[in-house]
């Protein structure tokens, strides 16, 4: 049998180099085992072999994350590895964010699969678990032992080309990648049992995860309306005619920003609605259906606000995924923030 | 403002006010534009009340 070749890649810390204070140390390589290798050499024998360590500071990484990146996949290339290892970096959120780049680097440069090891919370699991198999690790060191069996047996998996299970029957983070495959029982089946055993209180697994949202405490009341900057917001689709920025009608990769100078109705000849999620005649008779700026002047006029915002922002909620919700929404918030809005109204459709 | 107030929930918006349908949250064709907009005025008033109301959670501000 032809023996695997493997490159590890780890940190100064498990380099035995330093710990803070060696965390500048650049990019080297060494022939053969270091550190933490020594544990996943043992559990491969004979089948594979770490032909070389690569070794990077943390900060040294995350600080010159394009240099780095390069210096590092240059020095894994030169050894042709069937497949890299990167950590386990455990809840090192540097340690993490660096073992991810460089799998996603390894993936997208050298097409050569990637094997790592995190815990869920590490900041390296969201950014990178599409790139590589990590398995879910403990939060420290001490699960050293337990990270190294499922690791090293996903590496002789994926080398050998043979098919790796699902998430839960290999240990590693669900990438996010459907699989067809042929289920002994149908759909409707499957669903009710599924059904009985919850009603029963029995364990049972879900097909199809709903995404984790997060949460925020709701912020303190406004005291005065009438001296507060309102600004006006949707994911209802709502543009200017003609949709400048051409907002997807479904799956929204960006939103828009746009001005209500000069604006005290929206009507069919200065607005319409980029939202495929729903009927949009109604929309687009009078977009005020969905953002109420014709009542929110009003109320600005009359001091029953202290001023509307000069700007409404837009986006289409169909099916956008929370991710690139996510990154609005922080855009956007941090926006209205530098720009003294006190009050949000947010409209949905 | 919204018209299906689970999905606020799920998605943790912290005050809500329930809107009139999907395609119109703020508008309803069958009145006519004045009466609509009479009833757009109240349900933006509702959400500035929200607004101006503590709360320390989810909070859902029924009709």
């Amino acid at each position: 049998m032809v023996t695997i070749k493997v490159v590890h890649y780890i940190n100064q810390f498990y380099a035995g180099i330093g710990g803070e204070e060696k965390a500048d140390h650049r990019p080297e390589v060494r022939e053969g085992v270091v550190g933490p290798g020594m544990a996943f050499q043992k559990t491969f024998g004979e089948e594979a072999e770490i032909k070389a360590t690569v070794i990077c500071g943390d900060t040294y990484f995350n600080e010159n994350l394009e240099t780095a990146t390069s210096e590092v996949i240059a020095m894994i290339e030169k050894y042709s590895p069937d497949v890299v290892i990167c950590g386990p970096a455990f809840n090192a959120g540097r340690y993490g964010v660096a073992s991810g780049a460089v799998a996603k680097a390894v993936h997208e440069k050298l097409g050569v699969p990637v094997v790592s090891g995190m815990y869920p919370e590490n900041p390296g699991v969201d950014i990178y678990k599409k790139y590589a198999y990590i398995i879910e690790t403990a939060n420290s060191a001490v699960g050293m032992r337990k990270a190294v069996q499922p690791m090293a047996k996903l590496v002789i998996k994926l080398a050998r080309g043979e098919q790796v299970g699902s998430p839960e029957d290999e240990g590693y983070i669900s990438r996010g990648i459907r699989q067809n495959y042929f289920a002994a029982e149908r759909g409707s089946k499957r669903a009710v049992n599924m059904l009985i055993n919850k009603l029963k209180d029995v364990d049972y697994t879900t097909e199809y995860p709903m995404p984790v949202f997060d949460r925020v405490s709701p912020s303190a009341a406004i005291k005065d309306i009438t001296k507060a900057k309102v600004a006006v917001l949707s994911s209802g689709g709502p543009v200017p005619k003609g949709n400048p920025d051409h907002i997807e009608s479904s799956s929204a990769s960006k939103y828009g920003k746009y001005s209500l100078q000069g604006i005290d109705d929206l009507n069919p000849e200065n607005s319409e609605t980029a939202h495929g999620g729903y009927d949009p005649v109604y929309a687009n008779e009078d977009l005020d259906r969905v953002l109420p700026v014709d009542v929110l002047k009003e109320m600005e006029k009359a001091g029953e606000i202290g001023s509307l915002y000069e700007y409404w922002y837009a986006t289409v909620g169909n099916g956008t995924s929370v991710a690139n919700a996510k990154k609005f929404a922080a855009e956007i918030a941090g926006e209205l923030k530098s720009s003294g809005v006190d009050a949000v109204i947010l409209t949905s459709t | 403002m919204c018209t299906i107030v689970p999905i606020s929930l799920t998605v943790g918006a912290n005050r809500i006010v329930p809107a009139v349908a999907i395609p119109h949250p703020l508008g309803d064709p069958s009145l006519s534009r004045e009466e609509e907009k009479k009833m757009r005025r109240k349900l933006v008033e509702k959400a500035l009340n929200a607004l101006q109301t503590e709360v320390d959670g989810q909070t859902v501000f029924d009709k």
